[in-house]
């Protein structure tokens, strides 16, 4: 192996591994999307007024959440086309959207949870009391308090999920790391590429952080800043 | 003498294993106005709350307008009201509650007209006008466009009657309107209820600890204690001189 550091190595590397740099992002687009759908899916079924639906489906969310996703990627990969009946062979990245996707919609269906459980019973009540439908109720009162104060936490998920996209690696998506990986393979050169790697990861997901951060504070004085954007607004 | 628009006929309401309300049986004439009284955990707030359905009786029935509120018919047999019908009843009942309940992410003015243009299907510009209007009724409409976390409670409670208003009830509830309020603003709240009262077209259903003022805008007075009616009537005889024991401690302890 190389033991010194070379520019000439990361020049040559980083637009090799740079070709990755779609598919790692199309699939944490891909992974979180299918996560914020799915997400939905555990809300509603765990608002199913049913006590054994209840409990199977928090069982089975807190079986996908104790699961490593690489076990997950490996079973939906490796073993689901052994499953008779239903079982079939997906692609790499199909298999890495529903393996990751499926994961992650476990904690994203909690996020939504903690936001509708958030709104006051109040405001329940006082819908009912003007005679909304149920469908209503949801859409003009409950879910515009619900969601907002969630999108930092959302916004969190998407920066964790897309340090989980590596994963993906092992079963053949063509990321950033798989590039890096097979670089190094071939010319024996580990350390450039892999350099490359961690600092895409870094541009990417640190200004993120920063965005849901900012996200965050501008989320809590919610209604107070429409307030003032409107005292100010009544002035003139 | 007119049919009641509203008829409790043996309601009973537990909480788990505490009964609440023990057998109420009330009319409510249209256009009439009954203050309930009565110490706290009586029952009283539950009385309204089972009429704006929000809480289920246990047993009995409350019929509104000729209609079951709680029942329906359906192949032939009774059975639990589903929301449908729940709809199709509670529309001509409002409420103002304790805690306001406006909603925070609209306007005020959007906190009135929303549920015109979508329950009642009111175009958007006469539902606007109206809310405008009823704004301007309760002393707001300078607050149009003002968020509700921008006002004082009484302020806020002042847009929740406008909210109820605008919908066109004939029955409206008013549960301890004034309890979460600061004492001086308590009177800008009564004032405007005793303005609607005065128009005199709504049956109104009162939950309060303003005794005055239940004395003042009521027909009829309720005192409910230990999950009954323990005594009504007009506003001089629950007041004046009644020989229930209970009422007069209860009273006592107002009159300081």
């Amino acid at each position: 192996m190389n033991g010194n550091w070379s520019w000439d190595t990361f020049f040559e590397a980083l637009p090799i591994v740079l070709e990755g740099i779609g598919i790692t992002i199309g699939l944490t687009i891909a992974c979180y999307l299918f996560a914020l759908i799915f997400g939905f899916v555990w809300t509603i079924l765990r608002r199913i007024p049913n006590k054994p639906i209840n409990w199977i489906v928090t069982w089975v969310m807190e079986f996908i959440r104790s699961t490593p996703p690489l076990v997950q990627l490996f079973f939906i990969f490796y073993a689901w086309p052994m499953v008779p009946v239903i079982g079939m062979a997906l692609d790499p990245f199909t298999s890495a959207v529903l393996g990751l996707g499926i994961h992650f919609s476990t904690y994203i269906g909690e996020v939504y949870r903690s936001g509708i459980e958030a709104v006051e019973k109040g405001q329940w009540e006082a819908s009912t009391a003007l005679n909304f439908s149920t469908r209503q109720k949801w859409i003009k009162i409950i879910l515009p308090q619900a969601i907002p104060p969630t999108i930092p936490m959302l916004g969190n998920y998407l920066i964790i999920m897309f340090k989980e996209v590596p994963l993906a690696s092992t079963i053949g998506v063509v990321g950033i790391l798989h590039m890096a990986n097979s670089y190094g393979a071939q010319y024996w050169a580990y350390l450039e590429p892999l350099t490359i790697v961690a600092i895409l990861f870094l541009i990417l997901s640190y200004p993120s952080a920063i965005l849901i951060s900012k996200l965050e504070k501008k989320m809590n004085r919610r209604f107070d800043k429409k307030a003032i954007v409107n005292s100010k607004g009544a002035v003139t | 003498m007119a049919n009641p628009i509203v008829k409790y006929e043996n309601v009973h309401k537990s909480f788990g294993e505490v009964k609440v309300l023990k057998g109420i049986d009330l009319d409510l004439m249209p256009a009439e106005k009954v203050a309930v009284i009565g110490p706290s955990g009586s029952g009283k707030t539950t009385i309204i709350r089972m009429l704006m359905t929000l809480e289920q009786p246990t047993l009995g029935s409350i019929v509104v307008d000729g209609k079951n509120l709680w029942q329906m018919e359906k192949n032939d047999q009774l059975m639990d009201a589903n929301e449908k019908h729940l709809r199709q009843v509670r529309g001509d009942i409002g409420m103002v509650f304790q805690h306001f309940n406006l909603f925070p992410h609209l306007t005020i003015l959007e906190n009135c007209m929303t549920a015109p243009i979508h329950v009642q299907k009111e175009s958007k510009a006469s539902a606007k006008n109206r809310s405008i209007e009823m704004l301007e009724k309760v002393g707001l409409g300078d607050k149009l466009e003002n968020y509700p976390s921008q006002l004082s409670g009484g302020q806020k409670q002042r847009v929740a009657m406008a909210r109820a208003l605008v919908m066109r009830p004939k029955i409206m509830l008013f549960d301890e309107v004034t309890s979460a309020l600061d004492p001086e603003l308590v009177e800008e709240v009564l004032t405007v209820i005793r303005g609607i009262a005065n128009e005199g077209k709504m049956a109104m259903v009162l939950v309060t600890h303003e005794m005055e003022f239940a004395q003042d805008i009521a027909d009829r007075v309720l005192f409910l204690d230990g999950g009954v009616i323990a005594e009504q009537g007009s506003p001089d005889e629950v007041f004046g001189n009644s020989e229930n024991e209970r009422l007069q401690s209860f009273l006592h302890r107002f009159r300081r």
